[in-house]
């Protein structure tokens, strides 16, 4: 029997009992949070001061979903996620700098300014894409894992999409579909509570949106504190060693919360200042320092990550900022796979 | 050379190319066990197995996403939707998803799939399932288009759309399902992008797809017979890439060019043609461009009724007749 990972779903109690989970990876875990956090602020920061165009959505105080999953997945797996996606991407092991000068429409971006801040995709990551009209990337991420399955490779699929999604056609398409054919799929649901400005509670039949539905589809409901890194990785761990071993998909809703608006137009004033501040309050970055101390581990240790990342994120913004933009030769390339946009002869 | 309906040369197509390359998937409603509600994809299931020829629900976003995802990620799917009208409801995964993934990504993906429908009308099955929608795809940059008009091609063309590097969306002329053509025996893959002169002429060029062409060539008969004007017949076959040599070096001859569409009036395949031609070969023309389609009013199902709406033999003659005189 699987073990399955529900922790309660108020915030304010937070996860508990706290489990084993290796030193080394604890770090890492650390780590990468971290990492993501500083990323989304310095996007945020360049944003401000008019460098990234266009719109960016940062997903502040969500770093623990992608860094818990980012750590405990295998390196050929792949991960599909949505336009707030520039930490789902970093945790594939993109570089900071190919990240930013995207953001910045860059040459050295990850796209060369042709995708932005919505589309950040790294195929020799596994970063399959960041899309950006709701719901789309469920059944694509279905595709890649049949893709794995039919190769029979081991891969394992990791889908991202927020809580609105669950409201759209192609989440509930995209789960009978993955049952069905018993795909090599885990869906994270990361309910931060809000669609754009919506609650989405005010929007949804049922309390939990994905949780709520995944007995819908044969699976079991999990539910868990997707501000607890520790909690996020395990459950990764059980979901994608099910999906590897061919026990087919899983659905997990993660709460949390995002720090800022939802994009960059959005102050967030919709959102009550007692529900910001509970879960500021937990927030999960500085929440897992505080429990790392108490396991032991040496403060020079988180220290040192800490300075290092602080470093290599003004390094890589200013690789960017130096970046020339992007030839304008190559808006007229890549349409099709023999590299031109040619339709006529 | 083998007798084979256009249906049949569907399978045929499938089937060849299955058998060369392992990575040829195939996936859609009622596709594997009913081999299709067209019957197009007969015994496909029992020669290559259920882990090839699979059924899916009725969940048009989750074939086509599948589609997408098993493509960037190394299969050759071939995706059925039941009726070209039903890209309406997944047409996110065609026109935002697949079209535009391998450009947004500076050419880090690519999508070898192939989108087959039932396309067109002629078979009094009302509006909802007789579109010609070839001009939605046309109209998306990323989407190679190709529409058959007889059995060799579709197997032929279907073939090269298999397995070409690029998304192709392969329309299936349901009306033509039933009719009988030579095909070749063996390996026959036929390349996109190159138009076919199916009947030479002197007076006019006739440029049709699909359902439209052996109503052209029967057009072209009766324009000879009891006119005596020399209509010469291209058959386009793909839009997407779109052969306008072709089309151009037969104009430059006849000086007078028609197309017959399918499609309702407003954007069809034929306008952008029209411009092509009239921007490139203007000074060459003995008149103007006429275009034959289906008026802007969706398809009513009744015989009369829509027979009185698609381009018929009788109104493409008179079209002509009217631009020589
Ligand atoms: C089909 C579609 N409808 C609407 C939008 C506009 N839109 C962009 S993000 C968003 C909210 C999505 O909410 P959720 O799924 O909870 O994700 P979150 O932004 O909270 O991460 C909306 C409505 C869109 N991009 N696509
Ligand atoms: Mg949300």
């Amino acid at each position: 029997m699987e073990e399955t990972v529900t922790t309660s779903t108020d915030p304010s109690e937070g996860s508990g009992d706290i489990r084993y989970i290796d030193t080394e990876i604890r770090l890492k875990l650390y780590r990468t949070m971290y990492e993501c956090r500083v990323l989304e602020q310095r996007a945020y920061d360049l944003f401000m001061q008019n460098l990234v165009k266009g719109t960016s959505h940062l997903a502040l105080g969500q770093e623990a979903i992608a860094a818990g999953f980012g750590v405990a997945m295998r390196q050929d797996d792949y991960t599909f996620c949505t336009y707030r996606g520039h930490t789902h991407t970093y945790v594939r092991g993109v570089s900071m700098e190919s990240i930013l000068g995207e953001l910045m429409g860059r040459e050295c971006g990850l796209l060369r300014g042709k995708g932005g801040s919505m589309h950040l995709t790294s195929v020799e990551h596994g970063a399959m894409g960041s899309y950006a009209i709701i719901g789309a990337h469920l059944p694509v991420a279905a595709g890649a894992a049949w893709s794995a399955q039919y190769r029979g490779t081991g891969q394992v699929t990791v889908c991202f999409f927020g809580d609105g999604t669950t409201n759209i056609g192609a989440f509930h398409e995209a789960l009978n579909f993955a049952v069905i054919w018993k795909l090599p799929v885990v869906f994270v649901c990361e309910n931060n509570l809000y669609m754009e400005y919506t609650a989405i509670k005010d929007v949804t039949a049922v309390e939990n949106p994905a949780a709520d539905r995944a007995e819908a589809y044969g699976l079991e409901p999990i539910l868990i504190d997707g501000n607890d890194v520790d909690v996020v990785y395990e459950a990764a761990g059980v979901a994608l060693d099910k999906a590897r071993k061919g026990g087919g998909p899983s659905l997990i809703e993660a709460k949390t919360y995002r720090h800022g608006g939802h994009s960059r137009a959005d102050p967030g004033k919709y959102r009550p200042d007692e529900e910001l501040q509970g879960w500021l309050a937990r927030d999960p970055i500085p929440t897992y320092r505080e429990r790392l101390i108490s396991l032991g581990i040496e403060d020079e240790s988180l220290e040192a990550i800490e300075s290092e990342t602080d470093a290599a994120i003004d390094a890589a913004t200013e690789v960017a900022r130096n970046s020339p933009p992007p030839p304008v030769d190559i808006a007229h390339i890549d349409v099709w796979a023999d590299g031109s946009a040619s339709w006529r002869n | 050379m083998a007798q084979l309906t256009y249906r049949e040369a569907v399978g045929e197509g499938i089937a060849q190319e299955m058998r060369r390359d392992s990575n040829v998937v195939f996936l859609g409603e009622d596709v594997a066990a009913a081999g299709g509600v067209f019957k197009t994809t007969v015994g496909l299931l029992e020669e290559f197995g259920p882990d090839r020829i699979r059924d899916t629900p009725i969940s048009e976003q989750a074939i086509i996403g599948a589609a997408m995802g098993a493509s960037m990620t190394g299969l050759r799917p071939i995706a059925e939707i039941m009726f070209s009208d039903f890209f309406a409801v997944c047409w996110d995964l065609v026109a935002n998803q697949i079209a535009k993934t391998r450009y947004m990504t500076d050419g880090q993906c690519s999508f070898p799939l192939v989108l087959r429908s039932a396309n067109g009308g002629g078979s009094r099955f009302g509006a909802q399932h007789s579109q010609s929608i070839e001009n939605w795809a046309m109209a998306v940059p990323g989407l190679k288009v190709v529409a058959p008009s007889n059995a060799a091609d579709v197997k032929g063309l279907l073939a090269a759309s298999i397995r070409d590097p690029d998304p192709v969306m392969f329309f299936e002329q349901k009306s033509l399902y039933a009719i009988k053509g030579e095909v070749p025996e063996g390996e026959h893959v036929e390349p996109l992008g190159v138009a076919n002169i199916v009947r030479s002429g002197t007076d006019v060029t006739i440029g049709a797809l699909a359902a439209m062409v052996p109503r052209a060539l029967k057009a072209a008969e009766a324009l000879q017979n009891e006119h005596g004007v020399s209509a010469e017949v291209v058959d386009v076959r793909c839009l997407v890439p779109l052969d306008t040599q072709t089309i151009l070096e037969s104009v430059a001859r006849t000086g007078r060019f028609v197309t017959v569409e399918e499609n309702p009036r407003l954007c069809g395949w034929g306008a952008e043609l029209a411009s092509i031609v009239a921007e490139e070969l203007f000074w060459d023309l003995d008149g103007p461009i006429v275009r034959v389609t289906t008026p802007h009013i969706p398809l009513p199902s009744a015989d009369e009724l829509e027979d009185a709406l698609m381009p018929s033999p009788e109104r493409i003659v008179e079209s002509v007749k009217h631009l020589v005189d």
